[in-house]
Parts: C-alpha cells; sequence; structure tokens
C-alpha cells in the first residue's frame, strides 16, 4: 500500500494526481522549483520540497536530487506525470533501486519503448500492422536513401530516440530526401543525442488514433477503448475525443487487441497508450507506445467512468486491475481541448505572464489546471494552462457543450488559444468529424481573430463603462441621460494602441454611435450573460467585464482590452527651475554635483545643502543647462535663495 | 400592489392633445437646444482655439462615462435682461463622478466672459442649496470675470448674493459636503474665493489665474506692471502661494485630476430605504401627451398620470374614498418607495385633512413624498368657510411645511392660491421642483384675477363718478388676462429660478428617480410639526 506519494512534476497533472491521491488517503508531496513556490500543485500538496531553480533541467529533471529528497521524506512511491521524466528509464531505476515504488512500467519497457526501431520491430514480430519502412539498427545514409526508393514517396523520415515531432521530416520526392535526412539527424541528436532514423511510409491523409491500454503484475491486461487525436497543430495535439468518431466496433475491436498486444510483448505494467495511424481505408498502423500517463486520459475517464490514476496507484500497489475488459463500458463521448498560453495570430509563440482574470467553466465542464486567477505563467515549463473536458450523450452534443464551456470560460493577462479552438471546433471539417492530423492545414483562415477589427468592441467598452453592469441607481440605469436633450455617452478609448474617440447618442428610444468619423445606428440590449450589438452591418455578442480604468471585452473566447479615457497629462509636468533652485531653508552648501555649463537631464542631482541635520538634494526640475553657480561649497544660504541659474532646453 | 391606470383610448380629443402636447415639447426642446450653445458656436470655436473646452463638454468629461446629467434651471435668464444671457452663463446639475452624485457648478466663458448676473447668482446659491439639503459634493468649474459689474446692487450687498456663495462653500465643507474648484479661467476679486474657500483646488497653467486685484488695477494701485500669469497663474499658486493644490497640464487633465479629488472623498451613501426591482411602467410614458388637457380649466385623471409614471403602474391608495378630490397612496419609481400626492379637482375639507394625515404617515415611516401639483386652490364660499377650510388647509400646510422626508413637486398643471402651499410649492423647500410646459403658476387663474381685478377697478370708477363703458372694461380685462397668463408661464417661472427645471412630460419618471437617488445621499430627519388647528 502506498501512504506517502511524491509526485515528479507540476501543473495540471500534479494537481491532478494529487486529487485521486487524497480521495483514496493518500499523503501527497510535490516538487517545486523556485519559479513554483507559490504555484497551485504546491498548494494543494501536504507537503512541498523545493528542489532547485527555475530551468527545468536544474529542478524538474534533477532525477537524484528528486530521489535523495523523497527518500529523506519517507516517501514510498513516486507518480511521474507525464513529460520530464516521466518516460526516463535511469529515473524509474533509481527511483526502485531506492527501495521505492514508480508509478509507471518497468523500465526495461521504458527503454524498449523510446527506441522506435526497436519497438517498430517488436510489434511487427507479435502481429501489430506496422508501415512499410526501413528500420535497420545504425544504417547508413546510403542504405536509407536506398530503402527510401523501395518504400515510395512520400515517407517519413523519424527519430528512433524521437517524440513529439523533434527529429521528424515528412519526404516528398526523391530529391528532397538527402537534405530532409540531414535535417532530421541534426535535429535529433541535438534533441536526443542520438541521431539514428528510420523511415516509414507516409500517409497523406491519416487520423491519430490511440488506444488506452493498462496491465497489472498478475499477468492481466486490457484496453479502455480509443481517442482520436487528429487535430494538431505542429504535431502537437490540440483537441482530444473519445472514442474515435466513425470506427465499427470490428475496427475498436481490432485495434484494441492489437494494442493489449502490444502491451503484453513488453511485459507491460500500469498506463500506456498505443498510438496508431488509421488510413483512409480502415487498415491501422503502430506508431508507437508511450509508456505513462497521457495528457488527454480524462476523456477516456469521461466514457468509462474510470479514474485511471487511481487504476494506476492501485497497479503500482501490486493490486490486480480493478476490472476485467468486459467490465469495461463505453458510456457517451467525451471531448477535451487543451488551452495554451500562446498566440494563435503569431505563429502560436508561447505568452508569459500573470492571469489578471481566470473564471473557469467548472459549472459546464470538467477543468484540470495547473493555474488559477493570480498565478503566473513562466515561460520555463510547458505552456499548456488547463485542459477543459466535456462529456455529452453524443458527440454533437459534446461539442456543442464544449463550445459552451470556452465560451464561457474569462482569460486575461496572457494570449491564449481560447479563440482559436472555438474556431476550430466550429470549423466545419470538424463538426462532421472529417478528421486528419492535417486539418488545420486545410483551414489557414482559423489561425486569425476575425473579431480582432470588430468596432463594435469599441461600442461594447463604452456601454459597459457607463455602471450599467454595477448599479440598480437610476443614476446607474440611464446611460448618457440628458433629459430634455439627446442622451450622450462621449469617451475617448483605446484599443490596440488605437485610440478612437466613440460618442453614443439616444433620442425617443433610436441609438446612434459615431467612431471618429463614421457614424451609424447603434442597436443593443443587455441579457443575462453579456451584451448584443448591432453597428452598421457590425455584429457582436461579448460580456464586457469593467475595470477601473478599462474594460476587457470577451467575444468568442478571447478577452480584448480596451483602455478608457488614456491619461490626458502631457509628459513635461515639471515645476518652474526657478522654484526648484531655491534653497527649501536656510543652510549650507555641501556639495555641487555638475560643473557650470554642464547639460543635466531631468531629475539630475545638482545641488546638495544641509540643513536642521539633514542633507536635501536639489534636481533638475527638467533636462537643460546649468549656466552659473550661485553659491559656492560651504556657503551659508538663505531660505528661499535662488542657488542655481538655469536654462531649460524647451525655453529656447 | 394594485394596478391602475386604463389604455388610452385613441380619438380625436386625445389627438388633438397629444398634437397640442408634441408641439410644446418641441418647443421646449428648441429653446433648450439654443440654450446649449452657450454664447454661441462661433464663441466655442474661439474657445476651442486657444485650447479650451465648451462648458458643458467640460462637464461630459468631468463626469463618469455615461453618467446621467440632471440639468437644473436650463432656462435661468431667459428673456429677463434685453439681452440674452442663456442658462444664466452658468451651467448647474447633478452628476456621477467615481459613482458619487456631485452638483457641479461650471460657469460658461462664451456667455458674458462667465460674469454673474443676478440670476446667476440666484442659480448659483439654488445649485448650493440643492447640494446642501442633499449632501452632495461639489465642483466648480470657474471661468468667469466675477460680479456683473453694471447690475452690481442686485448682485453684491444683500444676504442672498454673491457673499452667500462663500459661506454656503464653508458652511457645507464644515459639514463634511466636499468642495472642490477647477480653474479654467479667470478667478478675479471675489471670484478668486471660490478656488481659495475649496477643499481641494485644481489649476490649469497657462489658463487659470487667481488673484484679488488683475493686472489692470494692480497697475491703477501702485504702479506695478505684470503679467496675469505672474499675478496669479498655476504655477505661482501650486508652488508658491500654495492657494491652489493641484497642477493641471491642460483642461482634460484638469478634469481627470477633480476626479481623482472625488475618489479620495471616502464617500457613504447611507442604506435608508426599502428598495424594490426595478419595473417599468405598464403604460407607456408618451401616453402623457395624451392625457394633458390644453388649458388648466379641464380636469386631468390624476390616476392615469401617476399610471404612466410609477414602477408597474402600480399604487396603493390611502383613504381612496374620503375626501376623493386628492388622490394619495404608495408606489415605487425607479425601486425607491414614494407616498404620492395628486390632485384630482379642488381641495375640500376632507381632502385637506386627509393629506395631512398621509403625509403624516410619510414622515414616520420614512418615505419621500412626491407632490403631483394641478390645483385651482380650496374650495370657497359660505359652507366651507363655516366648516372650517381655512383651517384644515392650515393642517396640510402644517403637515408640509415640516416634512422632513425628501420632498418632489411636479407642476402638471395649475398652480394657483393656497392650493400651491399645501401641494408644496417653492415657498415650502421640496428638493426638486419641476414644471410641465403646460403648466401654468400664479396667485389665481388670469381670468378670475382679471374678473376680480375689473370689478373693483369698475367700483372705483364708479365712485369716482366716471364710470367705463362695456368695450373699456372689456378691454381691461382682456390685457389683465393676458398679463396674468404670460407670467403664469413655465418659461416665465423657470427663467426666475421658481423652479428647477421644465421637463419633458414622458421624462418625469427618470427625472424623479434620479432627484429621488440623489437625494438619498442626506440622512432622512425626524420630522416635528408646529401646532396643528385642530
Amino acid at each position: 500500500m502506498i501512504k506517502r506519494l511524491l509526485i515528479a512534476n507540476r501543473g495540471e497533472i500534479a494537481r491532478r494526481i494529487i486529487a485521486t491521491a487524497r480521495q483514496l488517503g493518500i499523503e501527497t508531496v510535490a516538487i517545486y522549483s523556485d519559479a513554483d513556490s507559490q504555484a497551485a500543485h504546491v498548494r494543494d500538496a501536504d507537503l512541498g520540497i523545493a528542489i532547485g531553480p527555475a530551468p527545468a533541467r536544474d529542478s524538474y529533471l534533477c532525477a537524484d536530487r528528486i530521489v535523495r529528497e523523497a527518500t529523506a521524506l519517507g516517501v514510498d512511491a513516486i507518480h511521474p506525470g507525464y513529460g520530464f521524466l516521466s518516460e526516463n528509464e535511469a529515473f524509474a531505476r533509481a527511483v526502485t533501486d531506492a527501495g521505492m515504488q514508480f508509478v509507471g512500467p518497468r523500465p526495461d519497457a521504458i527503454r524498449l519503448m523510446g527506441d522506435k526501431a526497436a519497438a517498430r520491430q517488436l510489434m511487427a514480430e507479435h502481429g501489430v500492422p506496422v508501415l512499410p519502412g526501413f528500420d535497420r539498427n545504425g544504417a547508413s545514409d546510403d542504405a536509407l536513401r536506398e530503402a527510401a526508393t523501395t518504400i515510395g514517396f512520400p515517407l517519413l523520415i523519424k527519430a528512433v530516440a524521437g517524440g513529439g515531432g523533434k527529429g521528424m521530416r515528412i519526404v516528398e520526392t526523391a530529391a528532397d530526401f538527402d537534405e530532409a535526412l540531414k535535417a532530421a539527424r541534426r535535429e535529433a541528436m541535438a534533441a536526443f543525442a542520438d541521431d539514428r532514423v528510420l523511415l516509414e511510409r507516409y500517409l497523406a491523409s491519416a487520423r491519430h488514433v490511440e488506444v488506452q491500454v493498462f496491465a497489472d503484475s498478475h499477468g492481466n491486461a486490457v484496453h479502455l477503448f480509443e481517442r482520436d487525436c487528429s487535430v494538431q497543430r505542429r504535431h502537437q495535439k490540440i483537441i482530444e475525443e473519445a472514442p474515435a468518431p466513425g470506427l465499427s466496433s470490428e475496427q475498436r475491436a481490432a485495434m484494441g487487441q492489437a494494442a493489449v498486444r502490444a502491451a503484453r510483448a513488453i511485459d507491460y505494467l500500469g498506463a500506456g497508450t498505443v498510438e496508431f495511424l488509421l488510413a483512409p481505408d480502415g487498415e491501422f498502423y503502430f506508431m508507437e507506445m508511450n509508456t505513462r500517463l497521457q495528457v488527454e486520459h480524462p476523456v477516456t475517464e469521461l466514457i468509462t467512468g474510470q479514474d485511471l490514476v487511481a487504476w494506476q496507484l492501485a497497479v503500482a500497489g501490486g493490486a490486480p486491475l480493478p476490472l476485467a475488459q468486459d467490465d469495461i463500458t463505453l458510456d457517451g463521448h467525451a471531448m477535451e481541448v487543451r488551452v495554451y498560453a500562446e498566440d494563435p495570430a503569431d505563429n502560436f509563440l508561447p505568452s508569459t505572464g500573470t492571469l489578471s482574470l481566470a473564471q473557469w467553466p467548472r459549472h459546464l465542464a470538467r477543468v484540470d489546471t495547473g493555474a488559477e486567477q493570480g498565478d503566473a505563467i513562466s515561460r520555463h515549463y510547458d505552456p499548456m494552462v488547463a485542459k477543459i473536458i466535456v462529456h455529452g450523450a453524443s458527440r454533437h452534443q459534446a461539442l456543442a457543450k464544449l463550445v459552451a464551456a470556452l465560451t464561457a470560460t474569462r482569460l486575461h493577462g496572457i494570449k491564449h488559444n481560447i479563440g482559436f479552438l472555438i474556431r476550430v471546433l466550429q470549423c466545419p471539417d470538424f463538426v462532421d468529424a472529417r478528421l486528419d492530423t492535417r486539418l488545420l492545414e486545410h483551414w489557414p483562415e482559423l489561425m486569425s481573430d476575425s473579431d480582432a477589427s470588430n468596432p463594435c468592441i469599441l461600442l461594447a467598452a463604452v456601454l459597459a463603462s457607463t455602471g450599467r453592469a454595477t448599479g440598480l441607481s437610476p443614476w446607474d440605469q440611464l446611460p448618457g441621460w440628458r433629459g430634455n436633450a439627446s442622451a450622450r455617452i462621449q469617451l475617448g478609448v483605446s484599443l490596440a494602441g488605437h485610440t478612437h474617440e466613440v460618442v453614443i447618442t439616444s433620442r425617443d428610444g433610436h441609438w446612434m454611435a459615431r467612431i471618429d468619423d463614421q457614424q451609424q445606428p447603434l442597436r443593443f440590449h443587455w441579457q443575462q450573460q453579456g451584451l448584443s450589438l448591432q453597428w452598421g452591418t457590425h455584429a457582436l455578442h461579448c460580456d464586457p467585464h469593467p475595470q477601473a480604468n478599462r474594460v476587457i471585452v470577451f467575444a468568442n473566447g478571447l478577452g480584448r482590452t480596451v483602455e478608457l479615457s488614456p491619461s490626458q497629462a502631457s509628459a513635461d509636468t515639471v515645476t518652474s527651475a526657478e522654484h526648484a533652485f531655491q534653497a527649501p531653508m536656510s543652510g549650507t552648501v555641501v556639495t555641487w554635483h555638475t560643473a557650470p555649463g554642464a547639460h543635466v537631464d531631468s531629475g539630475d542631482a545638482v545641488i546638495t545643502l544641509e540643513a536642521m541635520k539633514m542633507e536635501h538634494t536639489l534636481r533638475a526640475p527638467a533636462p537643460g543647462t546649468v549656466t552659473a553657480f550661485l553659491a559656492a561649497e560651504g556657503d551659508q544660504v538663505s531660505d528661499g535663495q535662488l542657488l542655481v541659474a538655469f536654462e531649460g532646453d524647451q525655453d529656447d | 400592489m394594485a394596478r391602475i391606470g386604463t389604455p388610452l383610448i385613441d380619438d380625436e380629443n386625445t389627438e388633438a392633445m397629444r398634437t397640442h402636447n408634441l408641439a410644446l415639447r418641441d418647443d421646449l426642446r428648441e429653446k433648450l437646444a439654443g440654450i446649449t450653445l452657450g454664447g454661441g458656436e462661433a464663441a466655442q470655436q474661439r474657445l476651442r482655439e486657444r485650447g479650451k473646452l465648451p462648458v458643458r463638454e467640460r462637464i461630459d468629461r468631468l463626469l463618469d462615462p455615461g453618467s446621467p446629467f440632471l440639468e437644473i434651471s436650463a432656462l435661468a435668464a431667459m428673456d429677463v435682461y434685453g439681452e440674452e444671457v442663456p442658462a444664466a452663463g452658468c451651467v448647474g446639475g447633478i452628476g456621477r463622478v467615481q459613482g458619487v452624485e456631485c452638483m457641479i457648478v461650471a460657469n460658461d466663458p462664451t456667455v458674458k466672459g462667465g460674469s454673474y448676473y443676478p440670476l446667476t447668482v440666484k442659480k448659483h446659491l439654488r445649485a448650493q442649496a440643492i447640494a446642501a439639503e442633499n449632501r452632495l459634493p461639489c465642483i466648480y468649474l470657474v471661468d468667469s470675470g466675477g460680479a456683473n459689474l453694471p447690475r452690481q446692487d442686485e448682485v453684491f450687498p444683500d444676504r442672498e448674493h454673491f457673499g452667500r456663495i462663500f459661506f454656503n462653500m464653508a458652511n457645507m465643507s464644515a459639514r463634511g459636503v466636499p468642495q472642490i474648484a477647477v480653474v479654467l479661467g479667470s478667478c478675479t476679486a471675489g471670484g478668486a474665493y471660490v478656488p481659495a474657500m475649496a477643499d481641494e483646488t485644481i489649476m490649469v497653467r497657462d489658463q487659470g489665474t487667481i488673484f484679488l486685484a488683475g493686472p489692470p488695477l494692480v497697475k491703477a494701485a501702485t504702479g506695478e506692471e505684470v503679467s496675469a500669469e505672474e499675478l496669479g497663474g498655476a504655477l505661482l499658486h501650486c508652488e508658491q502661494s500654495g492657494v491652489a493644490d493641484h497642477l493641471a497640464d491642460n483642461e482634460p487633465h484638469a478634469l481627470q485630476l477633480a476626479r481623482q479629488c472625488i475618489a479620495h472623498i471616502n464617500w457613504h451613501k447611507p442604506d435608508q430605504v426599502q428598495t424594490q426591482p426595478v419595473r417599468p411602467p405598464a403604460f407607456p410614458a408618451d401616453d402623457l401627451y395624451g392625457l394633458i388637457p390644453a388649458t388648466t380649466r379641464q380636469p386631468m385623471p390624476a390616476r392615469e398620470i401617476i399610471a404612466r409614471i410609477v414602477d408597474d403602474s402600480a399604487l396603493d391608495e390611502f383613504k381612496s374614498r374620503y375626501g376623493t378630490s386628492l388622490v394619495t397612496g404608495f408606489a415605487h419609481i425607479h425601486g425607491y418607495p414614494v407616498g404620492i400626492v395628486a390632485n384630482d379637482g379642488i381641495l375640500f375639507s376632507e381632502s385637506a385633512q386627509k393629506g395631512a394625515h398621509f403625509i403624516e404617515l410619510c414622515n414616520q415611516r420614512r418615505i419621500p413624498l412626491l407632490f403631483l401639483q394641478n390645483i385651482t386652490g380650496f374650495m370657497v364660499g359660505k359652507k366651507h368657510e363655516a366648516e372650517g377650510i381655512a383651517k384644515h388647509g392650515a393642517k396640510m400646510v402644517n403637515a408640509v411645511a415640516c416634512a422632513s422626508v425628501p420632498k418632489f413637486t411636479v407642476v402638471i398643471g395649475g398652480s394657483f392660491g393656497a392650493g400651491n402651499y399645501g401641494m408644496c410649492g417653492r415657498a415650502y423647500d421640496p428638493r426638486f421642483l419641476f414644471m410641465w410646459p403646460n403648466a401654468r403658476i400664479s396667485v389665481m387663474g388670469g381670468e378670475q384675477a382679471a374678473s376680480v381685478l375689473t370689478q373693483i377697478k369698475s367700483a372705483s370708477l364708479a365712485k369716482k363718478g366716471t364710470p367705463w363703458d362695456d368695450a373699456e372694461a372689456e378691454q381691461f380685462r382682456s390685457d389683465m388676462v393676458d398679463r396674468y397668463d404670460a407670467m403664469a408661464h413655465p418659461y416665465y417661472a423657470s427663467a426666475r429660478l421658481w423652479d428647477d427645471g421644465v421637463i419633458d412630460p414622458a421624462d418625469t419618471r427618470d427625472v424623479l428617480g434620479l432627484a429621488i437617488a440623489a437625494s438619498l445621499n442626506a440622512p432622512i430627519e425626524e420630522t416635528r410639526y408646529g401646532v396643528f388647528r385642530m
């Protein structure tokens, strides 16, 4: 039995594991880097251990240190989560050697599946279908080139030690082969210190379908159905669902059985995922096996009603699998999206910052997140902020719930992909389940935010700033009211650095809005959740959040900040030179900080006096030239005496 | 609660009334549109060229985005001085700043240099009185040449003249009602005391000046030659004299600083009435145009009017079967509870007693009172004098005079004679008093007054032995009627600050909602009455 569990991870997965451990009465230990000392996973855990500086290689990847700290604390099992050390054979071995349980497979299985070529060969031996390819260990460039002609183009070059798309190249024609091979080897060397590659036929159109498997130490192995993770951007999954749409029960059974065979082939233990490519003709091919809990495991949990972390802990503790294959049932449809801190409009560049606003749709969905309002998203780690997961009776229902949940999410302070996710979920190919790993390539317009220039955002901000949202007094409820004249709201606003003048007027129930020089009729009405507007041909449904001097307008998953009445103070708010250089009280000149004729900037120290046992430094009120000293060091000066002749730059 | 009112019957009569009243409304709008331009578009343009803003734009920028502005006495000084002094050269009203209802008093430099005519003083004092009674922080946007010198005898010496402005500032400040001044132009002589008396003062550099005597007077007095900026500019006052507290770079910055001052007044509006969720009336406000008769001689159905003003058109009446010429009852306006006292005919002894009783109820329960005035007076004649209508009327007047709950009066029709007193006329200190464009106000109706005066004159001429013929008498009578009618007109009244403004009947509900909400900044005090004559 596990009594004290250390989670060698951070973020949402650490919190996810802690949640289950807590339900099972297991004490939890979090580890954290200096950047994470206030993080949510540390707050959730019973105990926390600092394990080093912010960069992962100095903290979350320090296997020795983690094992040492765990041993010292009397931990009896370590859960590696995903990423970091989860598929590190040496770490798994060190944990076991230190006398603790590693919540995962045996080290040998990790090593075997970490070698893509060896895994491919082993699978083929056990009757798991693999794509035509070439995986001879240590093959030369020439041997590879020759094999490539046999396999045919397009083909895929994959790093043997690879993962996450690194060291992977699609080669369309023979002419591109040499260059692609060089690039793949270079990338593989950099990422894994191993430049071995293998070749596989490339399926131009295929789906990514993976099967969740589980095995215990009593010889049992089962699968928990499949997940479709076809929607990816740059080999990164962003939407996952279970079951895979359109799969026949025969296909499902065949894939499940193949996956269980794969697990048995390596004497697997615990949770694993066998990834397949599903070709348009219904054939499927082994891609790789992930020897850990996957990011997307919640969709499997929602369709099976099982807690996979609880299964992992049971199996790690030596117990048999909780259910036999026939007892595992599939109910409805589950769908997950990954919320990333990144900018879809700027090539998915990661974004960092503090979540000034984070309202998760917990009433509409399961939300697994490592960050709550006020938490920081650091540049040191994976930019995934949260997973939002829903379950519905049908795919259609799950999809609708997911869109609703994303639309209700209020996230601000970082750039994020929620708007992009909503657009993808609503794109016809996804709605009709025409899934394909290259789906996003067919829809490049999904990357850009169609609302960015919608003038209704400005109007919504102005209307929301009028207090309507906050109070029931007529002073809140009658925006712009002017009695016998037209109601009038006039406000300077700025959005994305552009300043606009907005004037909204109303007479006898008819509203007009003018933005800069353009005037059109405005129609709007407030709803329980938000505001609907129509201005000329533009329309928007949004939820404006007024704050002190700005309004965050949420629409279609994105929050845009509209600044109100940008500051009117000019930069040169200065005191007059004459006043600045008068002695504030009687005293003695201690020192000059500059020489006559010297040019000084605003705020530069010019002269220091001593009076009443204190030093007083007089500073330049503006950029200018000190033309003369009117007192010498050591001079006794009197209150109000002018000490410096000064010529400001602007005086000319 | 009981729903009152019936749908408007769309007949010829209604249509005639609607046409008549919409014409009155349009005339009012037109007059006010002109007044809103102050000294005119050309003058406003000159102001902008000097980096200054027209007064109403100043107010827009000072207020919270989208705040309502409940302007008072926009018609002040209209047709009074033989020259145009729009809004008496000074815009006043209530608006929200940082969520606090504030009284704004802003000089309009395009109107005679913002100088103080007698009615400008009266308007400034009225704004301060509203602020003091309702505890509204005051923000003065100062840009004025000071007293109108040719009329100094009507501006300077008396109790309710210029000096009272500073007296009020000191006393409001003493009672914790913040006084903020923004100096956007000149503040000369007496005017210098507005910023000097304020709790906090903001000044715009190279634009605002404060001095007791301007450069010409200084030169005359001492021979010293000095520029206005050197003598009393913002830098001088913010850095050396300490007459002002905050230095602003320009007007918008100054207004922003004024908002910042209000952000730090630590204001708390007492929670003292039981509000209800706001529900609009069941009948459209526009119906009012079809309900108001063309002359004050024709009756106006009080309950139909109330049904277009109160929440959900719901009124729970008090003594509905007694003294029926006065409607009394409880209702809500914009969620606030109000006790309504509305005329539905002439006042009799019973209606006066009922009114007094109802006013006592509202005072006891601290419910604001709304008077809808449409009254030709108390009933006259031997029977009524004998039953003591004077003492019964006096009871109502006593109750109204002493009531310390916030009182609001709207003159929706006639306001004649002692009826004006019992129905909380200007002399009875309603927190706000507004008139509809169809209303009339005078000691008695023009016809009645003319016939009384004609009788007296006739008798006097007869005594002298020079009786006039019928044509002469008729001429006299009709002249009198015209004169009375002109002076009874709401524009005439509003120009002289007998009210706080003439309002579009359809706006009544919103005006009252805003006014009630603002009045609740002041705690409702306990009422003590005088001796009721029983």
